[in-house]
């Protein structure tokens, strides 16, 4: 741990009891959010969060921390649009410094059909909302003047959706602002601790297995990130989630400013410059399912070609290290939160490569809904049911990974 | 990194390869219309060897199935190859 942690940070981590009220299964940005809104919101701190690892260990370390709302669905669009105001409010309500820039966020478009994706993108945004304009060319070079407008002579950027309060945050910082506000009102936060099963009894969940030993609960919920399915199909629950890696790499110091976030759902890869000065570079999941979580040369140079195409400053860096996350991704590209049909069992899944900017919206709705046992009405268009109701929420073009 | 040993081919990089899912729709479910939603959304999703589809898309444009562990992402077999063949088939 580094000096912020030991000094400024209070993590106090804990053993795990045999009874809950409220068992969290992942350590990571969704699962602690939840307790700490449990905590400061609902006044129910008889909880724990069950980590496998170490907090943040997972997919809430390896993303590229952007926080947008410029979705293409009403829905989804009010959704992210909360979360992005949370996390503007979360340094003040917290104390912490969550590191949150707010930087703007640029979505390029390259051939007739992405401007008009891009158009209807502002729309949509602006009357859910959440703040997008449509941006010509020459005010494109100006808010991010490194960019090639004709893209290498191959992708001319044409237009762009500009999404001001775009921003970013570091993702440790966010896990442990949240885990220690959980911490300090009595949520017992646990890692190295793996839960192997769900434990049911008729239509009701009990608890939870794991490596040391049982624990009960009335009520369970799975913020797990990759494994989901194996362990909700311990209790029988089938889900709509298949698990991709998705991998992100970032350069040398470039000594230029590079404002804003860059990203083009036409090329499939986004670019934004983090406190330390890097160049960080994304771009689309793996074809194929994985849990491996390695590192491909493959994906380095068909990403960096792309990259390069819009940015061609970038050839005079080098690339400084390279992960991998995993992505729990949904048939229609949205999350998949709520309940499961087994009773006290809830999920919250589906966080693709949309969960980042989702953590304090999603911890603040399913903290709502273990309180109350109602489903708050933002998050209900994303119950699993949806699938079987037909009102699937397709939104593949503002994943930006697809 | 993940490579493929196409039959026809010989061993390429999984960028020229579009990958195909075989569902696996659990027996205990017999209703039809479950059966159907089950096998259009829900995923098995299994972490360890599974069988699925690749499609050499930028080769000889002809579906194989192989076994594979997603843990590792190591390929155990190349089962088979045809071409013209649905790839829906239950495994």
């Amino acid at each position: 741990m580094n000096e912020f942690v030991e000094h400024r940070v209070k993590l106090r981590f804990a053993d795990p009891r045999r009874t809950y009220d409220v068992v969290i299964v992942g350590g990571g940005g969704h699962g602690l959010a939840t307790a700490y809104y449990l905590a400061t919101r609902h006044g129910i701190t008889n909880v724990a969060v069950l980590e496998r690892g170490y907090i943040g260990a997972g997919n809430s370390g390896r993303n590229t921390t952007v926080i947008r709302a410029n979705y293409g669905v009403p829905a989804t669009v009010r959704f992210y649009q909360h979360s992005l105001e949370l996390y503007q409010r979360l340094e003040a309500e917290t104390g912490r410094w969550i590191m949150h820039n707010e930087k703007g966020l640029l979505w390029l478009a390259h051939t007739e059909m992405g401007l008009r994706a891009e158009r209807a993108r502002a729309r949509i945004n602006t009357a859910c909302g959440s703040e997008t304009v449509f941006v010509e060319p020459d005010e494109i070079k100006r808010i991010c003047p490194q960019l090639d407008l004709a893209g290498a002579g191959r992708y001319p950027i044409l237009g762009a959706s500009y999404h001001p309060h775009g921003a970013t945050a570091r993702h440790d910082r966010v896990v442990w602002t949240y885990a220690e506000g959980a911490m300090e009102r009595g949520v017992d936060v646990v890692q190295r601790i793996a839960v192997s099963g769900i434990r049911t009894a008729g239509d009701r969940v009990v608890g939870v297995e794991t490596d040391q030993g049982p624990i009960d609960a009335p009520v369970v919920l799975s913020a797990v990130g990759g494994h989901v399915t194996t362990l909700c199909a311990t209790a029988g629950v089938r889900l709509p989630i298949r698990t991709h890696p998705l991998q992100a790499f970032v350069t040398n110091h470039y000594e230029g400013t590079f404002e804003a976030i860059v990203a083009s759902t036409e090329l499939l890869f986004y670019a934004s410059q983090t406190a330390r000065g890097e160049m960080l570079i994304g771009a689309e999941i793996d074809r194929q399912p994985s849990y491996s979580y390695r590192s491909t040369f493959d994906f380095l140079s068909s990403c960096t070609g792309r990259a390069l195409a819009l940015l061609p400053f970038m050839g005079n860096l080098r690339i400084l290290r390279q992960w991998t996350g995993v992505c729990d991704m949904s048939p229609d590209y949205t999350p998949v939160m709520g309940e499961t049909g087994v009773d006290g069992l809830l999920v919250t899944t589906g966080w693709g490569t949309w969960g980042f900017k989702a953590i304090p919206a999603g911890g603040e709705a399913m903290a709502e809904m273990i309180a109350t046992g109602r489903t708050p009405e933002m998050i209900a268009p994303f119950s699993v049911n949806r699938f079987a109701a037909d009102r699937t929420l397709a939104d593949r073009g503002s994943s930006g990974t697809h | 990194m993940l490579r493929l040993a196409c039959p026809n081919c010989g061993e390429r990089s999984v960028v020229e390869f579009r990958y195909g899912e075989i569902p696996i729709v659990p027996e205990e479910l017999t209703d039809p219309e479950a059966r159907d939603l089950d096998r259009a959304f829900m995923r098995s999703n299994i972490e360890g060897i599974v069988t699925e589809r690749w499609f050499h898309e930028a080769g000889c444009r002809r579906w194989m199935t192989v076994r594979r562990d997603t843990r590792t992402d190591e390929v155990l077999e190349i089962v088979s190859q045809s071409s013209g063949q649905r790839s829906d088939r239950t495994a």
